[in-house]
C-alpha cells in the first residue's frame, strides 16, 4: 500500500488533564483515526507529555515528521513551520524542544528527516480534561489542514 | 550599603524559582534564598474527585514523573480498598508495579545523570553554557550520547507495557493492577531488536558508573568539595534495612548517621513530620517534629537513600554500594554532587531488578487485584527518582476526596536546595559586584544535583529562563541579568 510514499510521523504532545494543552495530542488522535480509516499505512501517529532525548532515535526511521503542540503565542488558530535543528536547550531540566530534538537526531543518528512543527493555538490551561470551545474550531482547522498536506505529501 | 542579588529562574529545573542572594555593605553573603513562585492548588482540585480516580488523576500534575504520582495514589487507595498498606497485594500486583516504578526510575535517572550531569563533568562548569548539552556531549562521545539516550528509551517501554500507555498510565489501581505482562512484552524487554535488551541496559550501567568514578579520581575537588554541608537524610527503607525504592519504612539518620527516625510506619507519617509555610516561598518545608523547625529539615534523593540504607540486594549494585560507603568512611555522605554517583548506582541496581522481575513469571500470571474492608484515610509512600514522596488522602462515606496533602520530593529538599545555594554563592561570589556567567553555573550546579522538579512542587506548568538581581540596601535595582 505505502509504495514509495515517505514514511511519515505525527507525533503530538502536550499533557492532556490541562485543558488547551491537549491540543497537540488530539490533532495525533485524530490523524491516527483517519490514517487508519483511511489505510494510510505510511501515517503512523505518536503522542507524550513532552519532548525527550529518545525522541531522536524515534523520528530518525521517519522521512517526514509533524510535531504538533499547543501553543500560547499570539498566532491565528495554527501555523505550520518548517523546523531548523537547533542545539539551543530549553529552559526546562527534563524536556527539549522539536528542532533540538532534531539537531540531536542528526548528530547522533545521522538523519534529517523533513520536519515541521504544527503550532495550535491554546487558551485556557487549568486541571481539565475539557479544551476550550475556541481550541477545539482550532484543532478542527488544522487537522483539515494536515490531512491535505499529507496527502500531498503523500502523492495520492 | 548592602546588596541583593537574585537569579530567577533557575535553567534546566522543571517549574518556576529564583534565588535571591543579599550581600551586606562589604560584599558579604548575609543571606541566599531559593525562591518558588508559582502555586496552582492541587490538592484542593481532588477534591470532591472519587477515590478511584486518583491513580490517574494525579498524573496531571506533572508530566516529568507521572509514574511515581501515579504509584504513590496507587499505594494511598490500596489502604482505602482494604488491600494492606504496602504488603497486601498479590504478587502479580506487586511485581508489575515494581517493575513499572524501577522502568521509571531508570529512566529518569538515565536522563539525568546523560543530559544534566555529563555535560558539566565533560566540560566543566565554567563552561560556555552553548556547549554544556548532550548535543556536545554526542559530538565528542557519542557512545556515551547513544548510551544515555536509549537507556531513557528503554525505561519508557518498560512504562509503556506495566502502565498501559504513555500517558496518563492506567496499569496501577486500587489494590493491584490491571493487566499481566504479555510474553511478547517480556521477550521484548529481555532481549528485543536494537538496544532493548536488558543485559546490554545493565552494562551500560555498570559502564557509566566506571565512568563517574574515573572522573572522580581526575576532579575530587568538583565532587567532594562542591557545596558540602552537614545534612539529616531520609528515606524509606525495607524492614531489613536495605535499599527498597517501592515500599518500606521511614528510616532518617542524622549527618553522622545517628539513627533520628527509627523505621515507623509511614502510615502515620504525620505525627513524625510537618511542613512549614514562609511567606517568600510557595513552597513549604517539611522538617522532622521532634528536633525542630530549626534543625530538622533532612535531605532525599539518591544520595539520602545511599545514606539510610544499610545494603543493596542486587550483587553489582551492593558491590558499588561497598565502594561508596568506604569512600565515605562508613558514614553518610553530605557532598551534594554524590548525588550523581548515588543516583548511578541507583541506575545499576534497577537495572538488575528489571531483569530479575522480567524472568519471573508472576508477572504473566496470577491474581492482580487485593480487596478488603473500606477505610477512610491511606497514606502512600514511594521512592521517586527525586527522593520520598508522600500522598496522603480521606474520602468520605460517598467516596470522594475530603482531603489531600502531598509532599513531593522537591519540596523534601527544600531547604537542603537553600543551603546548597548558599554554600556555592559564599564561595564564588563574597566580594564580588559583577556577576559572571560562572558564578550563575556554580548556582545552577549546586541546585541541579538535587534534580528538582519544580513543576512538582509548584504544580505549575512554568518554564524558567534565569535571571539574576542586584539590591542595595534600600532595595534599589542595581543589576539584573537573564540567562537563557
Amino acid at each position: 500500500m505505502t509504495g514509495k510514499r515517505p514514511k511519515i510521523l505525527v507525533y503530538g504532545y502536550g499533557n492532556p488533564g490541562r485543558q488547551d494543552d491537549a491540543l497537540g495530542i488530539r490533532l495525533a488522535e485524530e490523524v491516527e483515526k483517519w490514517s487508519t480509516d483511511h489505510h494510510m499505512g505510511n501515517v503512523t501517529t505518536d503522542t507524550n507529555y513532552q519532548l525527550n532525548l529518545e525522541d531522536a532515535a524515534n523520528i530518525a526511521a521517519y522521512d517526514i515528521v509533524i510535531f504538533a503542540d499547543a501553543s500560547r503565542e499570539e498566532i491565528d488558530e495554527f501555523c505550520l513551520d518548517p523546523l531548523i535543528p537547533s542545539e539551543k536547550s530549553e529552559f526546562t531540566m527534563h524536556a527539549v524542544s522539536p528542532a533540538y530534538v532534531l539537531h540531536l537526531c542528526m548528530q547522533m543518528f545521522h538523519r534529517k528527516p523533513e520536519a515541521y512543527l504544527l503550532h495550535l493555538r491554546g487558551y485556557d490551561w487549568e486541571f481539565m480534561e475539557e479544551m476550550t470551545g475556541k481550541a477545539k474550531t482550532n484543532l478542527d482547522k488544522a487537522f483539515g489542514y494536515i490531512k491535505a498536506f499529507i496527502l500531498k505529501v503523500s502523492k495520492i | 550599603m548592602g546588596q541583593k542579588i537574585t537569579i530567577e529562574p533557575v535553567t534546566r529545573v522543571e517549574g518556576h524559582g529564583k534565588v535571591t542572594i543579599h550581600l551586606d555593605n562589604e560584599g558579604k553573603i548575609e543571606q541566599t534564598r531559593l525562591h518558588i513562585v508559582e502555586f496552582r492548588g492541587f490538592e484542593r482540585f481532588v477534591q470532591g474527585r472519587p477515590y478511584w480516580e486518583m491513580p490517574v488523576l494525579v498524573q496531571r500534575l506533572c508530566g516529568i514523573c507521572p509514574v511515581s504520582h501515579h504509584l504513590a495514589a496507587a499505594k494511598a487507595m490500596d489502604v482505602i480498598v482494604g488491600a494492606g498498606t504496602g504488603e497486601g497485594l498479590t504478587p502479580t500486583g506487586e511485581k508489575m508495579r515494581r517493575l513499572m516504578h524501577y522502568g521509571q526510575m531508570f529512566q529518569s535517572h538515565s536522563l539525568h545523570f546523560f543530559h544534566l550531569a555529563s555535560p558539566d563533568l565533560l566540560f566543566g562548569i565554567d563552561a560556555d553554557p552553548l556547549k554544556r548539552n548532550i548535543i556536545h556531549v554526542a559530538l565528542q562521545h557519542r557512545d556515551l550520547a547513544v548510551q544515555g539516550v536509549m537507556m531513557r528509551k528503554y525505561g519508557q517501554e518498560v512504562i509503556k507495557a506495566t502502565a498501559g500507555k504513555k500517558i496518563h498510565g492506567t496499569g496501577a489501581i486500587p489494590g493491584g493492577i490491571n493487566k499481566h505482562l504479555t510474553e511478547e512484552e517480556r521477550d521484548y524487554l529481555l532481549h528485543g531488536d536494537d538496544y532493548m535488551d536488558i543485559d546490554k541496559m545493565v552494562s551500560w550501567a555498570q559502564d557509566a558508573i566506571e565512568f563517574f568514578k574515573e572522573y572522580h579520581k581526575k576532579n575530587k575537588a568538583v565532587i567532594d568539595g562542591f557545596a558540602e554541608f552537614p545534612s539529616s537524610h531520609l528515606s524509606l527503607v525495607r524492614k531489613d534495612g536495605a535499599l527498597d525504592l517501592y515500599h518500606g519504612v521511614l528510616r532518617a539518620v542524622d549527618s553522622e548517621g545517628k539513627k533520628i527516625l527509627h523505621d515507623v510506619d509511614y502510615q502515620e507519617y504525620f505525627r513524625y513530620i510537618d511542613e512549614e509555610v514562609k511567606s517568600w516561598s510557595y513552597m513549604k518545608f517539611p522538617y522532622l517534629k521532634e528536633i525542630g523547625k530549626k534543625s530538622g529539615w533532612y535531605t532525599v534523593g539518591p544520595l539520602a537513600r545511599m545514606n539510610t540504607a544499610e545494603f543493596i540486594d542486587t550483587p553489582l549494585a551492593q558491590k558499588e554500594f561497598e565502594l561508596f560507603k568506604q569512600y565515605n568512611g562508613g558514614k553518610p555522605s553530605n557532598k551534594p554532587m554524590h548525588s550523581h554517583w548515588a543516583r548511578l548506582i541507583e541506575i545499576l541496581h534497577t537495572a538488575e531488578k528489571m531483569k530479575q522481575l522480567l524472568n519471573d513469571p508472576d508477572l504473566m500470571e496470577g491474581e492482580l487485584v487485593t480487596r478488603g474492608t473500606k477505610k477512610f484515610e491511606g497514606v502512600g509512600l514511594i521512592e521517586a527518582p527525586r527522593g520520598t514522596l508522600f500522598h496522603h488522602y480521606k474520602i468520605g462515606e460517598n467516596d470522594m476526596i475530603t482531603m489531600a496533602n502531598l509532599i513531593v520530593s522537591t519540596t523534601n529538599n527544600n531547604q537542603p536546595m537553600n543551603e546548597a545555594v548558599n554554600q556555592v554563592a559564599v564561595r564564588v561570589m563574597t566580594g564580588r559586584k559583577e556577576i559572571t556567567e560562572g558564578m550563575m553555573n556554580a548556582v545552577e550546579v549546586a541546585i541541579r544535583a538535587y534534580d528538582p522538579c519544580l513543576s512538582c512542587a509548584t504544580h505549575a506548568i512554568g518554564q524558567m529562563p534565569l535571571e539574576f538581581e542586584v539590591y542595595d540596601a534600600e532595595a534599589n535595582l542595581i543589576e539584573r541579568k537573564f540567562k537563557h
